[in-house]
C-alpha cells in the first residue's frame, strides 16, 4: 500500500505523455443537428453496438432525435425486442475478454471522459501494423485492443512518424499517413461519418445538455427580473441608512 | 417595539411585487424536485405493455402475466363458463358493469372485448390480495352452486368468471379489466388501447 | 382577516414567546455595523449553499444506491431516466464546489479585516471546524458517484492515514473496513456524507451564529460600535440585520444564484474542475488512472503533501506538513499580534505577507490540479536532488512560504507600523 501511495504521490504522470502525443483535430460536432445525429445513431446501431453498449440510453429517447417508435424499431434495434430498453450491447463480457484482452467498453459516457476531440481524431488514426494481434494500430492511442471497425469505409492506411531531432527547439514527431487500399467512402465523406459518430456518442454521454441549456437560459432571464426587483427593495429600504 | 412605524406606501408596493416575483421564481426551482418523484423512464419501461400469446392458453387455462408489477389474468373461456356467468347474474352485486373498472369495450356482462377472452388484473378490489381460481370441482368448499370463479383467501370475497364481485363479498367492486388491444386473432396487448396506439 | 390572523399570532405568542425573542435577538434587534462591504455577503451564501445542498441532496438520496455494483448507474439513471433528476445532481455537483469558493472568500474577508481577532476568537474556531467538517462532507461525498477519481482519490486519502506511525496501516483498514476501498468503505461513506456530517455541520452552523451574535459582528474598520450609542442604548452605527441586511443579502444571494445557475447549465463541468472528466469512468480497483489530482478545493493541501520528500522512507512528514497546514488556522488569533484589526489601518508589512499569501495558496492550489512535471525539468549539473521537476521545486518554495506566513506572523504582526484607528466606521 506504502509503494502504490508513493507511486500515486510522486510518479510522473502520463497524462502529461498524452498531451505531447498525436495533435488532436477539433471536432465540428453540432447537438441540434437531428440529422448528423440520427446518422451517428445509425452508424452505432450498425458498426459498434455489436461490441460496445451504450447501456444508460433507451432506444426511445432516441424520439428526441426526431425518429419515431416504427424507425427506430426497424433501423436501430438490432439487439432488444422493447424500445423502452437500454442500448446494450449483446456481446457477452467475459468471452469479449477472452477474444480482445479487454472487455469492450460501455460507450455511455466515453465522450464525456475521453471528448469529442479525442474520438473525433481517435477514429479517423487507424493504420496497418503487423506488428500488434488485431493487425490495427492507432496514432492517438498506440496499441490499442480494438480493430479498426470502419475499416472497409475508410480503406486501410499506413503511418509512418519520423521523430524530431535531437537538440533545442525539437517540435513534435512528423506523421506521415500513406494508403494501402481505398475504402468505400472517399475521405470527406468518411470524416463526415465519424462526425455524425461523435456527434451520437456526445449526445448519449448527456441527452438533457440541450434541454439544459435550453432551460439555463429562462433560468439566468428569471434571476435577471428577481435581481431587479431584489435591487428596487433594497435600495429603497436602505434609503432610511444615513 | 410599541411605537407605530409609519408605513412608507412605495416600501409596500415593492415588498410585495419583490415577493409575488421570488415567490414565483422559487415555485418554478421546485419543479425538478417534484418532478423527479414521478415515475422514471425505468419505470415507464417496466411498466410498457406486454404482450399475450393466447393460442398457447388451453381452453379454461388461466394464464398468469406481470404487467406493472400486477398479475394479470387471461383465460380463453368455455362456453360452458360463458352460459354460467350467465346464470350468475342475479348472484352479483354490478352484473352489467356500470361502475367504472373497465374500458368502454369489456363494460357488458363478460367484461371482454369479445366474449370468450377473459383479462382481468388479478388484484382483489378489496384490500389488494391477489384471489385464487376455484373450479366447479371445489363446491364442496365454495357451496353448491358454485360455478367455477375466484376466491380471495385474505377476506373471502367471491368474484366469478367474468371477475364480477358476488352480493356480499367485502370487496366493493369488480376486478378490474386492463386496457387492451387485438394485435392478431391470437395475441393480445395488454396495457394499450387501440386509440393509444400510436406511430 | 388580519385581525383574524394577529389572534393566531398572539395565541402562538403567549405560548412560545421564544420564537418572537429569538427573532429579536438574532434579526430584529441585531444590530450589525452599517458598513459591510462585498466581503460580508459570503456569510449569508455559505448558509444558502448548505440549504441547498441539503435540499438537492435528499432528493438525490431517494434514487441513489451505496453499492458498489450499482453506484455509478444509478448516479447515471439520475441523470437520466429521473425526471429532472439532472438538475437535482447537477445542482449538488456545483453546490459543492461553490460552497467551498464562498467559504474561502468568507475565511478570507476574515483575514482582510481581523475578524478572528479577540473577542471573536471563537467564532473563528466554530468556523474553522466548520471548515474542517466540510472537507470531510467534501471528501466523503466524493466516494459516492464511484468513477475512478472516487475510487483511487478515496484510496490516497485513506492511504494518507495509513503512514501515520505504528497505527497507521491498521488505521487505514479500520477506516476502510476492507483491504482497499470497497462496497464496506462506499456504504459507510454514505452513512457519514448524507446524515452523520450534515448534523454536525448543522449544530456548528448555529454554534457559530450564536458565538458571533453574542460578540457581535466585525466590520470593514475593525471598529467596535458597541462604543458609541445612542439614546435608546443601540449602537449608533448599527442598524438592525432586518430588515437592512436580509434585503441586501437577499439580492446578494439573487446575484449568486445567477452565477450558480450559470454554471449549472452551461459549464456544469467547468472543464473539469467541478466534475472531473475521469470519473465518468467507473471505479475499476484494477487500473489506477494516469493521473489522480483531487478536486481543486482540497488541492492546495495535496501540493504541499506532495512537496515534502519522504523521511527516513515514510510519507508520514508530508501527511503531517499537509495536517499542520490546515489545523494552523485554528491559531490564527493568537498568531497575530496587531493592535489593530482591520487591513485599512495596518502597515505594509501585513499588506505585503497578505498578499503573498493569497499567491502562494493559489499557485499550490493550481500545481495540485496537474501532474508534477507540469513546468518540465531544469538542468541539475550534479545530480544531488532527488527531482529535477520544476513544479515539485515550486511547490516546495510555496509551501515554506505558506507554513513562514503563519510561524513569522507574531513577529512581523507586531513590528508592522500601523495607522491610526477612527472611533466611528467611515462612510
Amino acid at each position: 500500500m506504502k509503494r502504490l501511495l508513493l507511486a500515486l504521490v510522486f510518479a510522473p504522470s502520463l497524462a502529461a505523455a498524452a498531451e505531447a502525443g498525436f495533435p488532436l483535430d477539433r471536432s465540428p460536432s453540432d447537438p441540434r443537428d437531428l440529422v448528423s445525429l440520427q446518422s451517428g445513431a445509425r452508424t452505432f446501431a450498425n458498426y459498434c453496438e455489436g461490441c460496445h453498449g451504450v447501456q444508460y440510453l433507451r432506444y426511445n429517447r432516441l424520439e428526441e432525435l426526431g425518429l419515431n417508435e416504427g424507425e427506430i424499431r426497424d433501423n436501430l434495434m438490432f439487439f432488444a425486442d422493447k424500445v423502452g430498453e437500454t442500448m446494450k450491447t449483446v456481446m457477452p463480457a467475459k468471452e469479449a475478454k477472452t477474444w480482445f484482452g479487454v472487455a469492450p467498453p460501455d460507450l455511455s459516457l466515453v465522450a464525456r471522459s475521453r471528448g469529442a476531440d479525442w474520438l473525433y481524431t481517435y477514429l479517423r488514426t487507424f493504420y496497418r501494423d503487423s506488428k500488434t494481434m488485431t493487425g490495427w494500430n492507432n496514432a492517438v492511442f498506440p496499441n490499442v485492443a480494438m480493430p479498426h471497425a470502419l475499416w472497409t469505409l475508410q480503406g486501410e492506411r499506413a503511418l509512418e512518424v519520423e521523430e524530431p531531432k535531437e537538440g533545442e527547439g525539437a517540435g513534435r514527431p512528423e506523421y506521415r499517413w500513406k494508403e494501402l487500399s481505398k475504402g468505400t467512402l472517399t475521405q470527406v465523406e468518411y470524416d463526415a461519418l465519424v462526425r455524425d459518430l461523435v456527434n451520437f456518442l456526445v449526445y448519449a454521454g448527456e441527452p438533457a445538455a440541450t434541454t439544459r441549456r435550453e432551460i439555463g437560459i429562462v433560468a439566468l432571464f428569471v434571476l435577471g427580473v428577481v435581481f431587479i426587483f431584489a435591487w428596487l427593495v433594497k435600495r429603497n429600504f436602505w434609503k432610511d441608512v444615513k | 417595539m410599541s411605537e407605530q412605524v409609519k408605513v412608507d406606501p412605495q416600501r409596500r408596493t415593492l415588498v410585495i411585487a419583490a415577493s409575488a416575483v421570488g415567490g414565483a421564481a422559487a415555485v418554478g426551482a421546485a419543479v425538478p424536485f417534484v418532478m423527479s418523484l414521478w415515475p422514471s423512464e425505468r419505470a415507464k419501461a417496466a411498466g410498457a405493455p406486454v404482450e399475450v400469446d393466447i393460442s398457447k392458453l388451453a381452453p379454461g387455462e388461466l394464464g398468469v402475466y406481470e404487467w406493472r408489477g400486477k398479475p394479470v389474468w387471461v383465460m380463453r373461456r368455455t362456453q360452458a363458463m360463458l352460459n354460467d356467468i350467465k346464470q350468475d347474474d342475479a348472484k352479483v352485486s354490478d352484473p352489467q358493469s356500470s361502475v367504472d373498472q373497465q374500458p368502454a369495450y369489456a363494460k357488458n356482462e363478460y367484461r371482454s372485448a369479445k366474449p370468450e377472452l377473459m383479462v382481468l388484473v388479478g388484484v382483489c378490489t378489496h384490500l389488494g390480495c391477489s384471489p385464487k381460481l376455484k373450479g366447479p370441482a371445489d363446491k364442496a368448499e365454495m357451496g353448491a352452486d358454485w360455478n367455477g370463479g375466484f376466491y380471495c383467501p385474505c377476506h373471502g370475497s367471491k368474484f366469478d368468471l367474468a371477475g364480477r364481485v358476488f352480493k356480499g363479498s367485502p370487496a366493493p367492486k369488480n376486478l378490474e379489466v386492463p386496457p387492451y388491444t387485438y394485435l392478431s386473432e391470437t395475441t393480445v396487448l395488454i396495457g394499450e388501447d387501440k386509440e393509444k396506439k400510436g406511430a | 382577516m388580519a385581525s383574524r390572523l394577529m389572534a393566531l399570532w398572539n395565541w402562538f405568542d403567549a405560548r412560545m414567546p421564544t420564537a418572537a425573542e429569538q427573532w429579536r435577538i438574532h434579526a430584529a434587534e441585531y444590530y450589525a455595523p452599517k458598513n459591510f462591504n462585498f466581503w460580508y455577503f459570503f456569510g449569508s451564501l455559505a448558509l444558502l449553499v448548505l440549504v441547498i445542498q441539503i435540499v438537492s441532496g435528499i432528493f438525490l438520496t431517494m434514487n441513489y444506491k451505496p453499492d458498489a455494483a450499482l453506484a455509478f448507474g444509478s448516479v447515471e439513471y439520475i441523470m437520466r431516466d429521473v425526471p429532472g433528476g439532472w438538475i437535482i445532481r447537477y445542482i449538488h455537483s456545483t453546490g459543492a464546489s461553490a460552497f467551498f469558493i464562498v467559504v474561502y472568500l468568507h475565511m478570507f474577508r476574515g483575514l482582510l479585516y481581523g475578524s478572528y481577532k479577540q473577542p471573536r476568537e471563537l467564532v473563528w474556531i466554530f468556523g474553522v471546524v466548520i471548515y474542517l467538517s466540510l472537507m470531510g462532507e467534501a471528501f466523503f461525498g466524493y466516494l459516492l458517484p464511484w468513477g475512478q477519481m472516487s475510487y483511487w482519490g478515496a484510496q490516497v486519502i485513506v492511504n494518507l492515514f495509513g503512514t501515520v506511525p505504528f497505527i497507521g496501516p491498521d488505521l487505514a483498514l479500520w477506516i476502510r473496513g476492507d483491504y482497499v476501498v470497497s462496497d464496506a468503505t462506499l456504504n459507510r461513506f454514505f452513512a457519514l456524507h448524507v446524515i452523520a456530517l450534515p448534523l454536525v455541520l448543522l449544530g456548528l452552523v448555529v454554534v457559530h451564529l450564536l458565538a458571533l451574535h453574542d460578540v457581535g459582528s466585525n466590520n470593514p474598520d475593525g471598529v467596535d460600535i458597541k462604543k458609541v450609542k445612542d439614546a435608546n442604548g443601540h449602537p449608533v452605527d448599527g442598524i438592525p440585520f432586518h430588515p437592512y441586511y436580509t434585503v441586501k443579502d437577499i439580492m446578494g444571494a439573487v446575484v449568486f444564484l445567477g452565477v450558480f445557475c450559470f454554471v449549472l447549465f452551461f459549464v456544469p463541468e467547468v472543464g473539469g474542475y467541478f466534475l472531473e472528466y475521469n470519473n465518468f469512468i467507473p471505479a475499476d480497483p484494477l487500473k489506477t488512472p494516469p493521473h489522480i489530482a483531487p478536486v481543486w478545493y482540497f488541492t492546495p493541501y495535496y501540493s504541499i503533501l506532495r512537496a515534502v520528500p519522504p523521511l527516513f522512507n515514510s510519507q508520514f512528514p508530508g501527511v503531517l506538513a499537509m495536517g499542520v497546514a490546515v489545523l494552523i488556522f485554528f491559531f490564527l488569533p493568537w498568531l497575530d499580534r496587531s493592535p489593530v484589526k482591520s487591513i485599512r489601518y495596518r502597515g505594509s508589512l501585513w499588506k505585503a505577507a497578505l498578499a503573498i499569501f493569497v499567491v502562494v495558496f493559489l499557485v499550490l492550489g493550481y500545481l495540485g490540479t496537474e501532474p508534477t512535471t507540469v513546468w518540465g525539468q531544469f538542468k541539475d549539473p550534479w545530480n544531488i536532488l532527488d527531482t529535477k521537476d520544476v513544479a515539485t521545486w515550486v511547490a516546495r518554495l510555496c509551501s515554506i512560504v505558506y507554513f513562514l506566513f503563519f510561524f513569522l506572523m507574531p513577529w512581523y504582526t507586531a513590528r508592522d507600523s500601523v495607522k491610526p484607528v477612527p472611533e466611528r466606521v467611515t462612510a
